[in-house]
């Protein structure tokens, strides 16, 4: 029985690994083994896809580009939903559970359903092939996540806590800032790493509201890679690499964090 | 004490949401029923022209019997086999931790960058699948292996959320039903089913649902890995309506055709508040 578990638990760390390691040697593999099979491992490592990638291309341009989008949307989209979620969480707000049940309807939303009417918005405003398009976009569509992951954190300050520090002569809004956000610090690195995580993967936005490098971002990078005759997989695999780097951080390094803001949603209710 | 004013808390949050996700909303409906190109500012009502010719839009009903079989073969396999990795998972033991963190990989990275990877694994020339397989199947250019091709990605993909997910909830089962499940000489297979399914209920048709709205919505896997083709095989409804809007450049048949996947989003969401609600109580 523990030969078997631990056989299902090698497995499953195989079946999630696997194909990174296929990508990691693609990355480094010289161009002419990497339409030869076998063998699996390359002669020798090649930084020549890594090199190309950034001279090459406005990869540069794209990743900033990704950073400037990702950071900014969830600096406000934690601003704008902790307030909110503050609200939610402890003030008498009327409605309040069904309010949170709007909020999740539109966290479901599907992109495709609103990207026409978003698109000719933007297109009106000016602002098409703009970061601040995604900007806005994006610190909208992450709200619902905000609002709902930090009403949670924030109902777990004990409401002693918050009414002590109002007997005491705060504002709510003193309160709220100088009490239940520090409390909840927690809390707020978990949601900022999900919706940062959203912001730094979504496509079809990104995808329809920018066309030129100067405001595209990575997922549109990496999909619309320009090969002349043939696809340059050894640079796709090794600008794969680089972009998948910072998550791969995040993951190991925030694992525990973001696998609580994972499932305070969904299982806590 | 000074008043609380809930209302300047949640203006900020209702005037984005307002102004840039139910507004959007609302007005896909209105361009569902217009004829116009995204970039001209012409535009003509036609009422329900559109979605009459949605009906009788062979590719529309392709489509979406493609979104329907990817939706409900990807969340089956992502829901049992995530159910097995939690059961694999939910006990301590040493480097827990750590295989936490892997198993989140799949699910962290761009979906885009997942598809460009599958893309290549998937290569009839010079795929590793096919090497490994000692096969010779062109996995993405034949219209019966593409949608697989797209359905396995996907299971690689979700099956660690749903896995997480299922792991926090047998976390909550009290210790005490399985000390007494012991105690009454209860083997694995009867406290799985007496114990821990019963109660693993209500979470998994959370999850059931919740992963079947996110794979109704599916575009980004599909749109790189295959782009819809070969033949269609693969063009979900979101494919489609992408297609309708930004390449045939039809912003009002393919708000359309859009509308029909709000539709189903909108019916299973209604689905997935009630569930959490009962979840909650």
């Amino acid at each position: 029985m523990k030969l078997v578990r631990g056989m299902g638990l090698i497995l499953v760390a195989v079946w999630s690994l696997a194909p990174f390691a296929w990508l990691l040697i693609t990355s480094v593999k010289p161009t002419p083994e990497l339409t030869q099979l076998p063998p699996l491992l390359p002669s020798a490592a090649t930084g020549a896809h890594y090199l190309a990638v950034f001279t090459g291309h406005p990869f540069l341009r794209i990743i900033a580009n990704s950073a400037v989008v990702a950071a900014a949307s969830t600096l406000l989209a934690l601003a704008i939903g902790a307030t909110a979620a503050f609200a939610l969480a402890r003030l008498r707000v009327r409605h309040a559970p069904l309010i949170l049940v709007a909020v999740l309807a539109v966290s479901m939303f599907p992109p495709i359903a609103t990207v026409s009417p978003l698109f000719l918005a933007i297109n009106a405003v000016g602002l098409r092939d703009t970061l601040m398009a995604l900007i806005v976009t994006y610190t909208t569509f992450a709200l619902p996540l905000a609002i709902w992951l930090l009403t949670n954190f924030f109902r777990q300050v004990p409401v002693e806590i918050y009414l002590a520090a109002r007997v005491d002569g705060c504002s709510a809004f003193q309160a709220f800032t100088r009490v239940i956000l520090p409390l909840s610090a927690p809390g707020l690195i978990a949601a900022a790493l999900l919706v940062f995580i959203f912001c730094w993967n979504e496509f079809l936005y990104a995808l329809s509201f920018t066309s030129s490098p100067a405001a595209r971002t990575i997922p549109v990078g990496i999909a619309l890679f320009p090969g002349l005759h043939v696809v340059p997989w050894g640079e796709i695999a090794a600008a794969s690499i680089v972009v998948t780097l910072p998550l791969v951080v995040l993951a190991f390094a925030f694992q525990r964090r973001i696998i609580e803001g994972l499932t305070a949603g969904a299982v806590k209710g | 004490m000074t008043r609380e004013h809930p209302g300047l808390f949640l203006a900020p949050a209702a005037v984005t949401l307002g102004a840039v996700a139910l507004f959007p909303a609302l007005a896909v409906l209105w361009l569902s029923l217009e004829e116009r190109s995204p970039l001209l500012a012409a535009a003509r009502f036609v009422g329900f022209d559109n979605y009459t010719r949605l009906i009788a839009d062979a590719r529309f009903w392709n489509a979406l019997a493609n979104t329907v079989y990817f939706s409900a073969v990807s969340v089956a396999l992502e829901v049992l086999l995530g159910l097995l990795v939690a059961l694999l998972l939910a006990r301590a033991f040493r480097g827990r931790a750590l295989l936490y963190s892997i198993i989140l990989l799949p699910w962290a990275i761009p979906t885009v960058v997942s598809a460009r990877l599958w893309e290549w694994l998937y290569n009839a020339d010079y795929g590793v699948l096919n090497y490994l397989l000692g096969t010779h199947v062109n996995w993405l250019g034949s219209p019966g292996w593409a949608l697989h091709a797209a359905i396995l990605m996907d299971v690689w993909k979700a099956t660690p959320f749903v896995a997480l997910l299922l792991i926090a909830g047998l976390q909550t089962i009290p210790r005490e039903l399985y000390q007494a499940a012991a105690l009454d000489g209860a083997g694995a297979w009867t406290t799985f089913r007496r114990i821990t399914l019963p109660l693993l209920v209500p979470l998994l048709l959370v999850v059931l649902v919740f992963r079947t709205i996110d794979a109704f919505r599916v575009f980004d896997a599909i749109y790189v890995l295959t782009g819809g083709g070969p033949a269609n095989s693969t063009e979900t409804v979101s494919i489609y309506a992408y297609k309708v809007l930004f390449q045939a450049l039809e912003f009002g048949y393919g708000s359309a055709v859009a509308v029909s996947v709000l539709a189903v989003v909108a019916l299973l969401t209604a689905v997935y508040a009630r569930l959490l609600r009962g979840s909650m109580t």
